[in-house]
């Protein structure tokens, strides 16, 4: 009961409570101490592995064996680095990944963006909101419940490559994508639209002209969500690509687990080159991801 | 413009032919809208539907993945119930996916009360905790193994703990808590997310009244907090149970499946069939994993009120 009445009192708090957090300093009238030191303490189980991975990445390959997995590089060394770019092949790994991510990113965003216009708009229309439910459905459908039969099909027409791999990224990040663009589109007010379309628009300019650039914070969002899906994947290239030389660099890592694997510095340095794209794309665009999982699971 | 015109008047004849869609003016959809939707719908009917199709019907045959086959009935389903290297991915699966649902909610739950709470750095920390997101599973999984292989039983033996002073993962039954520990590294962040988004939509002044009663920290947590984001628990405890139900690239990373068989998740014997000539019953397989799936979709829809969600 009391609870009932306090929320619906005062309207005007959410928003503002909700945009405090981001804008970080002014709530420290009573600072949490015990609070704060408790997460710096626990954040030591997030930085170990990273922090293990970066001194052995710049170790000799004689001190990388030497069971102090945590102690600093002495001397620093790039031997490992320039051994892990010339055993992975590196720069072919890294452009295919590009090849990968870039497309699946651009595919999505595009394909995604179309689709979801053309959903919300035509919602009272059985056929598009038929098309909705259709492409939603794949969210609940697993890759590997799929994969013998996309590896075989993929084969038969010869996309067992990096495209074909690119284009499931695409199919697998398009449920998620439509979902989130349709939301957005739904939000954005019809009248500016109708206006446009009044004085003689088609209807790709009014996409091309005044949603499309509307839509550019959940397009950085799906991006984003696109690309991490895409840069970091196993599973699928793993079992699509046919050709070992034409791999994405998660999938080249294996090589450490078989050969070559007591030079670890060798191993930690092309792991660190590997993770390193993703962790810098995070740390530019921090609030599209933060903002992109609470969307996805709580529209 | 004529372009444009054209396919409306296109569009406006089939709707005319059609009269299902009775509604007024909505029912004539501009030719654009067709353009839009149906390349989206093309690729997924033949990158998604048609091979679950596929793999559904050859789920009924004895097929080895090429060549001649026959129909076998519910054959593969049958063997599938009394196979012991089935029963025990399933076992394992199953088991290693609630534990880790719970590890997994638990930590984010508490961490998303700490991080909404009048801490210093928030924005720091936030962006700490979420990092484990985006990096590639099986390459922290390669880090985490080395790690468990060298540094944890260096550590186990330096505080003299038997269990952990020799490798967690060639331990047959400890080595599944190391896939536990790396899938709960990386997925707690996007639970936390949705924690502290749940957590942030309860009104401060539900706190303060609280606190005027005189509620102290742990019975708000419990009394208040808890409740108020029970909505949360629920979405994080599905989605995460589903994801993790998936697992893959982790195990690889870590024991791939071993020792043993001890650790080999659904997907894994899913994905042995394309080797072990057992195609069609790795079919059958893969379509109970789909109907689990989709109970869990079901009722994921059902908490989410009919609400889209993933």
């Amino acid at each position: 009961m009391t609870q009932q009445t306090l929320t619906t009192t005062t309207p005007g708090q959410v928003p503002i409570r909700r945009r405090r957090p981001f804008a970080g300093k002014g709530t420290e009238e009573h600072p949490n101490r015990p609070g704060t030191i408790t997460l710096l303490v626990c954040s030591i189980a997030v930085f170990l592995p990273l922090y293990a991975t970066v001194t052995m990445a710049f170790k000799t390959t004689a001190q990388s064996v030497n069971g102090q997995v945590f102690s600093l590089p002495s001397p620093l060394s790039v031997e490992g680095f320039v051994e892990a770019w010339r055993l992975t092949n590196f720069p072919r790994g890294f452009a295919i990944s590009v090849f990968v991510t870039v497309i699946t990113v651009v595919g999505t965003v595009v394909l995604a963006a179309f689709a979801a216009y053309a959903i919300a708009r035509n919602w009272d229309h059985r056929f598009f909101r038929g098309a909705f439910y259709y492409l939603l459905a794949a969210m609940f459908l697993p890759f590997p419940v799929l994969a013998l039969s996309q590896v075989k099909l993929t084969g038969m027409v010869g996309l067992a490559n990096p495209l074909g791999v690119a284009i499931l990224h695409i199919m697998f990040q398009l449920s998620f994508s439509v979902l989130l663009f349709t939301a957005f589109i739904r939000g954005l007010p019809e009248e500016l639209e109708e206006s446009a379309r009044l004085e003689g628009a088609t209807t790709w300019t009014v996409f091309r002209r005044i949603v499309f650039p509307l839509m550019a914070p959940m397009s950085a969002t799906v991006a984003i969500f696109a690309f991490l899906a895409s840069w970091n994947d196993f599973m699928m290239p793993s079992l699509i690509t046919a050709d070992s030389t034409l791999q994405t660099l998660p999938v080249l890592q294996s090589v450490f687990q078989t050969q070559f694997s007591s030079n670890y510095n060798v191993a930690f340095a092309s792991y660190l080159m590997a993770m390193a794209p993703a962790i810098i794309v995070y740390l530019f665009t921090q609030r599209w991801v933060m903002s992109g999982v609470t969307q996805g699971a709580i529209k | 413009m004529a372009t444009a015109t054209a396919p409306t008047t296109g569009a406006r004849s089939r709707a005319d032919a059609a009269p299902r869609n009775v509604r007024a003016g909505r029912s004539r959809v501009n030719g654009t809208f067709w353009l839009m939707l149906v390349p989206s719908l093309v690729l997924f009917t033949l990158a998604i539907t048609v091979p679950a199709i596929m793999g559904i019907t050859l789920s009924f045959t004895d097929s080895v993945g090429f060549g001649e086959f026959s129909w076998v009935g519910l054959t593969n389903y049958v063997a599938m119930f009394s196979d012991p290297a089935i029963l025990s991915a399933y076992t394992f699966t199953i088991g290693f996916a609630l534990v880790t649902v719970l590890v997994v909610n638990v930590v984010a739950f508490l961490l998303a009360v700490l991080l909404t709470s009048k801490i210093r750095g928030k924005v720091v920390l936030r962006a700490i905790f979420v990092l484990p997101m985006v990096i590639s599973g099986i390459i922290i999984a390669y880090v985490f193994s080395f790690l468990f292989a060298n540094s944890l039983p260096q550590l186990g033996a330096w505080i003299g703990i038997e269990p952990l002073a020799s490798s967690l993962l060639a331990n047959p039954d400890l080595a599944w808590l190391t896939i536990v520990f790396v899938t709960a590294w990386q997925g707690i962040p996007s639970a936390l997310l949705i924690y502290i988004a749940g957590i942030l939509s309860i009104p401060g002044e539900v706190y303060e009244a609280a606190a005027m009663d005189g509620a102290s920290p742990a019975r708000r947590l419990v009394s208040i907090t808890l409740p108020l984001v029970a909505g949360y628990v629920i979405i994080n405890l599905i989605i995460g149970f589903k994801n993790h139900l998936n697992a893959y690239d982790i195990i690889v990373g870590l024991t791939n499946g071993g020792p043993g068989t001890s650790t080999r998740s659904v997907a894994m014997t899913i994905f042995s069939g394309f080797t072990g000539g057992d195609y069609a019953y790795q079919m059958a397989n893969a379509t109970v994993f789909f109907l689990i799936a989709v109970v869990l979709a079901v009722l994921q829809l059902r908490t989410t009120r009919g609400k889209a969600a993933f």
